[in-house]
């Protein structure tokens, strides 16, 4: 019998930690599944967070270091600018990018640093049990906003792709999401375009991907797919936010 | 060939001609002489300089360099350095050699821009979370730095640890006669763990989250290890008129400067006093130390602190022997008369309680 769709060569067969319904293994899955495509695989060094992508250096067959929470893009920054010639991509949640690694991040897009972020945006601090991330939506109820957001006492939502827009040096910016097969295929599409855009050193890429996290949400699967599409995506508008190769 | 040289500029090229090939570093008075002489120098050698966006990036910049292969290093003084110990703890952690400059200026807090030696604890006891080591090597003048240096990154590379080079703002800013011909620059080593990309290897992972309890404190256990090697077979100090010494005077960097001036005075007036000044803070020479008490009954501490490495001195004296101190915190530079006066007060004390004792 032949496989229509097969585990790809390099991903371990290991069990995910990640809860059911969640995102993080299908970008996990897409981001084996390009490296190996484009033949990355000897070249690829991964950059792995604090939250939860951060045992995803059980799951690659790629060289990957795991950075402090937030540190990210300078740790990435470092391998970088000793190995140019390495495709360097650095995996962030929303708590990382956009909270603690905001500095970092930041700046490593307004240098133009040729590497790439791959930037898991689920609302929520998922790791440490659902806590109030900056992405996190007006009324949406978390743990640290146990009567909703309340934009008084807790800011407003931060639209990453956006905010990283407006800076000179970021080349290539695209916000997709995993909740559904048309969607996951436009998400590998993007990854694609983003590490093209580094091996042809064009400077900062960026894909922010919307995924689910139905357990801190409160939501069965199903219906944390469906919200993507109804409610999060309405903030977060899907699409390529920046590409200055057009 | 002799040149003038302010200790940060020295420290620069002896960092330069020592192999590293990427700094990062973020501005801080008084060691920005340091970051503007590795913003001209790098691009002139080949390497890399970034302006980071602060200590925090600086120190992780490092550390992906460092895990890329490279020899990497930063620099900063005190506020800055508080910020980048996150960083070291990684970096001990992973086991990725990395060598930070810690030019030393008055705290807490804010403080000033004068020298001093407030930073020693931070520096000899980590400085960040978790069990750990650094080297800290305390220079003690500008050409000292051309020994120190390679030093620092040979140990790094050899261990796989942060290396600490603890100056202070006067190191920094003075000027100096400095001789870079005798800087051996130190011998690449293997680095079997660096990340290079998985081409016809296994993939490699460089991380410090472990889970297993077990297999977390295996790996205490392991660093443990290496930090007692390092006991065993890296400290260093230098003696200084200690043969006939009833004193001896301990003293590091600047300190021991300004002590090696106020010993030579108080010889002149016949005071028997020696001088012992680690360049290893740590590891710190405790044995030497428990050597010389079998001999010596007083040890004379003087700091620019309100109190930090006379621990360590009490410490390797197990209760043996007198431990005197003065100590200057702030920024405060004393004279060497001022110390010298100090010293030969505390000098003349325990003689003639010597000499009551043996009445």
């Amino acid at each position: 019998m032949s496989g229509v769709y097969d585990r790809p060569r390099l991903l371990k067969e290991a069990h995910f930690h990640y809860c059911p319904g969640c995102g993080h293994g299908i970008i996990n899955r897409l981001l084996m599944e390009v490296v190996d495509e484009m033949g990355l695989q000897g070249s690829a060094i991964c950059v792995a967070p604090a939250g939860c992508g951060m045992l995803l250096y059980n799951y690659f067959e790629i060289d990957v270091i795991e950075s402090a929470h937030g540190r990210g893009a300078a740790v990435a920054t470092g391998i970088k600018r000793v190995r140019p010639e390495n495709l360097v991509l650095s995996y962030q949640g929303d708590g990382d990018l956009a909270a603690i690694g905001t500095a970092e991040g930041l700046h490593a897009a307004n240098r133009g640093e040729n590497i790439t972020v791959i930037f898991v945006n689920n609302g929520v601090y998922g790791m440490t049990g659902g806590q109030m991330a900056p992405t996190t939506l007006l009324d949406q109820v978390t743990t640290t906003t146990p009567r909703g957001r309340d934009s008084v006492t807790a800011g407003h939502p931060i639209r990453v792709c956006e905010v990283f827009a407006t800076l000179d040096g970021s080349a290539y910016l695209e916000r997709v999401a995993v909740n559904k097969p048309a969607a996951v295929k436009k998400a590998k599409k993007a990854i694609g375009k983003a590490f093209q855009c580094q091996l042809d050193g064009r400077g900062f890429s960026l894909v922010e991907i919307l995924s689910p996290c139905p357990v801190n949400w409160k939501m069965a699967p199903l219906d944390a797919c469906r919200y993507i599409d109804e409610v999060i995506a309405k903030r977060f508008p899907l699409g390529v936010i920046k590409d200055t190769s057009c | 060939m002799r040149r003038l040289m302010s200790g940060n500029a020295a420290l620069g090229e002896a960092a330069v001609l020592s192999g590293c090939t990427h700094y990062f570093g973020y501005p801080i008075t008084p060691q920005n002489e340091l970051t503007e002489y590795m913003a001209k120098r790098m691009p002139e050698v080949g390497g890399v300089f970034i302006q980071s966006e602060s200590e925090i990036a600086a120190i992780n910049m490092v550390l992906g360099a460092a895990a890329a292969g490279a020899r990497a290093m930063t620099s900063s003084s005190g506020p800055g350095i508080s910020l980048k110990q996150e960083g070291i703890s990684y970096l001990a952690a992973d086991e990725l050699p990395a060598v930070i400059v810690n030019m030393v200026r008055g705290g807490p807090g804010m403080g000033n821009i004068s020298a001093a030696q407030s930073d020693y604890f931070q520096a000899t006891r980590g400085g960040g979370h978790g069990d750990y080591k650094n080297v800290v090597l305390a220079p003690g003048s500008v050409q000292e730095l051309t020994t120190v240096m390679p030093l620092a990154f040979d140990l790094a590379d050899r261990y796989r640890n942060p290396v600490i080079v603890l100056g202070d703002g006067m190191l920094g800013q003075m000027m100096e006669p400095v001789d870079f011909d005798g800087l051996v620059r130190p011998p690449d080593c293997e680095k079997d763990y660096i990340l290079t990309g998985a081409q016809d290897r296994p993939a490699r992972k460089i991380h410090s989250l472990i889970f297993d309890t077990k297999l977390q404190e295996e790996h205490n256990w392991k660093l443990f290890r290496k930090f007692q090697l390092m006991e065993q077979h890296e400290v260093r100090f230098e003696t200084y008129l200690i043969d006939d010494a009833e004193m001896i005077v301990v003293a590091y960097g600047i300190g021991a400067r300004i002590a090696k001036g106020a010993i030579r005075r108080l010889r002149q007036e016949g005071l028997k006093i020696g001088l012992l000044r680690p360049i290893t803070l740590w590891p710190f020479p405790t044995k030497a130390l428990q050597e010389m008490v079998k001999t010596v009954g007083d040890f004379f501490v003087f700091e620019m602190s309100a109190g930090q490495m006379v621990e360590d001195v009490k410490l390797a004296l197990e209760g043996k022997g007198r431990v005197h101190f003065y100590g200057r915190p702030g920024g405060v530079i004393p004279m060497p008369i001022e110390l010298a006066r100090i010293i030969s007060r505390h000098y003349l004390q325990a003689q003639a309680r010597a000499d009551r004792k043996s009445r």
